[in-house]
């Protein structure tokens, strides 16, 4: 293809061998340790305090490196793991309902569709298990049931009850422990923490990550920050889509920046659609809310069965009613993965049977839970979600059925990383969204909050310390000619922003790539969609740094400056998310292919070409290369996924 | 609908600040307040003029990051909302409206409506934890918490740490997110054997920052999107009483 060159593949991803079972056992055992005495010598930068972020560097701290951390918000608290809603699931088996570790590996391999690797999930299905001890310990309030013991319910994509929760705010929760556990390590002087820092680039020395270049949204000073191993933990990109369920906030820009620098950035066309958010309403819509995949345990999903039939819906009849989930998916009903129930929710609307104004809607009713539990019991479970379903829509959940449609929720690629959590630039661990590495082509609900917190407790602190005591090195000061030129083009690029100075606003901007890029590399990717936004992509680019106006200087406090720099980086990002999504000639998971599909709309996967994981390196913004990781699997047979 | 703002802009730590008035036209009743304030800024870089900074970040309520006095009123005049979950349509047409930064000793202004808060985060290193590292947690179950606690400590722990509290207060104090960090670790039993060292630990770190004493006003308590409730400083006061008593007689205090 004219859009890309392909390179060697990708030979070792330092995964041991041998029994699934016994893998990150013997690897544990084989890793090298660091003398405690000789961790405090020992520097580690953790870019951002979200719960990977956040559980690295108390843990780290907790075992004696000296941690710096930074994140762009105004403390480590807000970082946007706090929005997960739902639950974390974990292979307890407190409901003796079947499940086990093997359970958990095979569903999560099985809900990826088949484009994770096999060592790496199993890892995280041993540790979920630790995860929930640890949160308990530090305080989380988690559900209980009246005798004491903790609660769990049932998510998308898996037919036992292992999510554990705190109402709809478990990502909150989760996070406070996490934060507090830094916090205390802030108390103590093991971690310096640089709030309202945005990490700009990194610094590679000998080719090794040694550094990053900060800039303090308040001061507008630029530092260079030097340590023995960079850490990124800075979330994904769904803000490539202008909307989505991210915080404003959001930015590849970190990841961008190591990518530019020579890390891979893997199967980055893998976004993941949440079924499940409130509709837009209007051009002025800054951002989409989700509201809980845990509701479709009790919510049945339904449109009219006729086109265009806009009766209110308590007007229409049971008989006049499509529950499409239901039909289609009888054995998982309204808990089919995520990709699924989004694409059936696009295909009903595309059909012209949506509701509401835009007609880009289905409804989520509560009706039949209601009649049977009593409204009390659905005010326990899911109150905080309706409250905050009425203050945005100005409509009465328990009165008339919510209006949802789907909306960029989570994105499963990212920085590429071998089993040790590290990219291709020694010394850079990711960790995370940013990485790509447990989900495949579709995340299950409820595992990136037990990813990001097996990443940061129980994972990172291993392998990085085996980096550490294998490779000693040499002290690296600012004034390194490489950390110098690292910080020239971080000042470059700011200059450059504020000078074009031209007519239209940065938002602007962004608002139009997310157009392109929802329409074209949305919830349906075509070849000829993918090549026009390729061509729209870029010429908006150019348009970009000719015409955009970013007022005021680098200085002091400037959030559209703050934002012109996260937009240029979407930008590119964007152009080798179409390109990845082109070359993928098959649908799977969150990716599908208009041409590939079965004879009844599902993904239709091409294991013979596509089983591997797509690494890009950075070619200099022309023709990405490709590298090819090859996925095998010994346990978990490929299969059409069925969730009939 | 068609709207006068009266916004403080102060463009640093030093400037001395002041209201400035803009006019809104053609606001819709769906956009959330927020989405207001973004129009208003994109029209205001179009025209040259430096747009309004202002700290938001999830809007969706949980975050905590944005915070804004609205009328006279922290995040605005609809109970348990956040600013970036208040909606226009809470608003009339022609209406004039006031917006300012939290005012409080302990959150200097930075810029226009951002203030720093960093000391909220000084009172948890001093103590809003549970020292737990890593790899030390027992077996989850090892330890039953009755429903009633349980449910109790999360309602606690829903605190966003927006500083609504503290904007609210006629002393500035900080007492409402210190008693309910408080009240949730120490209606757990993984937060006793700290139970007392925290207390006095938060609240001396608490007055360092510069936050006011409570004497009860219980505006906190009505303006906190999250309804955190005004008995968890009962809470507070209770066991910082204890913790005093008992000071001299533990090991190690």
């Amino acid at each position: 293809m004219d859009l890309y060159t392909e390179g060697d593949p990708i030979a070792d991803t330092r995964a041991p061998d041998g029994p699934v079972e016994t893998r990150w056992d013997r690897h544990r055992f084989e890793m090298k340790l660091v003398n405690p005495a000789n961790r405090r010598k020992l520097t580690v930068i953790v870019v951002g305090t979200g719960l990977a972020g956040g559980s690295a560097a108390a843990t780290l701290a907790e075992q004696g490196y000296h941690v710096k951390s930074y994140c762009y918000q105004d403390s480590p608290r807000r970082a946007h793991s706090i929005a997960a809603q739902g639950g974390i699931n974990a292979a307890k088996n407190y409901r003796n309902d079947g499940d086990s570790v093997h359970r958990l590996f095979y569903d999560t391999v099985k809900g990826g569709d088949f484009r994770s690797r096999e060592s790496n999930v199993h890892r995280l299905a041993e540790v979920s298990v630790n995860i929930i001890d640890q949160c308990v310990a530090q305080g989380v309030p988690f559900a209980r049931e009246y005798g004491g013991l903790l609660d769990t319910r049932s998510f998308g994509g898996a037919q036992v009850q292992r999510t554990f929760y705190a109402r709809g705010q478990t990502g909150q929760q989760l996070l406070l422990g996490a934060y507090q556990a830094l916090e205390r390590q802030i108390g103590l002087g093991n971690v310096e923490m640089n709030a309202r820092h945005e990490m700009l680039e990194l610094v590679v020395v000998d080719d090794r990550a040694r550094g990053i270049v900060v800039r303090d949204m308040v001061t507008g000073e630029i530092s260079t920050e030097m340590a023995d191993a960079v850490v990124l933990a800075s979330g994904g990109y769904g803000n490539v889509f202008y909307l989505s369920t991210n915080a404003k906030g959001c930015n590849v820009t970190a990841a961008w920046r190591a990518h530019r620098k020579g890390a891979y950035f893997a199967n980055p066309c893998y976004t993941q659609i949440h079924p499940t958010c409130i509709p837009v309403s209007g051009d002025h819509q800054s951002k989409l809310t989700l509201m809980s995949e845990s509701l479709r345990n009790d919510g049945r999903v339904w449109v009219p069965k006729a086109k265009g039939d806009d009766r209110a819906p308590r007007d229409i009849p049971e008989d006049e009613r499509d529950y499409y989930l239901e039909r289609i998916y009888p054995s998982f009903g309204n808990l089919v993965p995520r990709d699924i129930a989004s694409r059936a929710a696009k295909n009903v609307c595309d059909e012209g049977r949506g509701v509401g104004p835009t007609g880009l809607g289905v409804y989520l009713d509560f009706a039949d839970a209601i009649d049977r539990l009593g409204r009390k019991a659905i005010e326990a479970k899911y109150g905080n979600l309706f409250e905050m379903y009425e203050r945005i829509t100005g409509e009465d959940p328990y009165e008339a059925p919510m209006r949802i449609y789907p909306a960029v929720h989570y994105t499963m690629g990212g920085l590429w990383v071998d089993y040790d959590l590290q990219s291709t630039i020694p010394g850079l661990f990711v960790i995370g969204e940013a990485n790509f590495s447990d989900h495949g082509a579709n995340r299950l609900g409820a595992s990136a909050l037990m990813q990001g917190l097996a990443d940061g407790y129980f994972v990172l602190p291993n392998t990085l310390a085996n980096y550490l005591a294998s490779n000693p090195l040499e002290k690296v000061e600012p004034s390194h000619p490489q950390a110098v030129a690292a910080r020239r083009d971080v000042e470059e690029r700011i200059a450059r922003l504020l000078a074009v100075n031209g007519d239209r606003t940065v938002d602007s901007f962004h608002r139009r790539l997310g157009q392109i890029m929802w329409e074209h590399c949305g919830m349906e990717r075509t070849d000829a969609g993918l090549r026009k936004a390729i061509d729209e992509i870029r010429a908006l680019r150019e348009e970009f740094w000719q015409r955009v106006r970013v007022p005021g200087d680098g200085e002091g406090l400037n959030q559209s400056l703050e934002k012109a720099g996260r937009v240029a980086d979407f930008f590119e990002l964007a152009e080798l998310m179409c390109v990845d999504a082109l070359h993928r000639e098959e649908s799977c998971g969150g990716h599908f292919r208009g041409e590939y599909q079965t004879p009844d709309g599902e993904a239709q996967r091409d294991d013979e070409r596509f089983a591997y994981v797509a690494a890009w390196e950075y070619a200099g913004g022309d023709r990405p290369v490709l590298h090819k990781e090859d996925l095998k699997f010994e346990y978990v047979h490929p299969t059409q996924r069925s969730y009939k | 609908m068609n709207l006068t703002l009266r916004i403080w802009r102060q463009s640093g730590p030093d400037d001395k600040g002041r209201m400035v008035t803009y006019q809104v036209e053609d606001v819709s009743p769906d956009m959330s307040f927020l989405e207001m304030l973004d129009v208003l800024n994109e029209r205001l870089i179009l025209d040259g003029d430096e747009p309004v900074a202002f700290d938001h970040d999830c809007r969706e309520g949980i975050c905590g990051m944005c915070g804004l006095m609205i009328n006279g009123d922290a995040h605005g005049p609809q109970r348990g909302t956040t600013a970036c979950q208040l909606h226009m349509r809470q608003f009339k047409d022609g209406e004039t409206i006031d917006i300012e930064p939290w005012r409080a000793r302990a959150f200097p202004v930075i810029k226009d409506l951002v203030v720093n808060r960093s000391a909220f985060d000084k009172i948890i290193a001093a103590g809003g934890y549970v020292t737990a590292p890593t790899g030390s947690a027992p077996e989850a179950h090892a330890t039953p918490v009755a429903k009633a606690n349980a449910d109790a400590a999360f309602e606690s722990a829903a605190c966003i740490g927006c500083g609504a509290c503290v904007a609210a207060c006629p002393n500035g104090s900080g007492m409402l997110f210190t008693a309910a960090k408080i009240t949730q670790l120490s209606l757990l039993p993984q937060g006793q054997p700290e139970r007392y060292t925290r207390v006095i630990g938060m609240v001396d770190a608490h007055d360092e920052a510069g936050f006011g004493g409570c004497t009860n006003a219980g505006e906190c308590t009505a303006v906190c999107p999250k309804g955190i409730p005004l008995n968890t400083i009962g809470r507070l006061n209770r066991d910082y009483l204890a913790a005093t008593a008992k000071r001299g007689d533990t090991p190690g205090s």
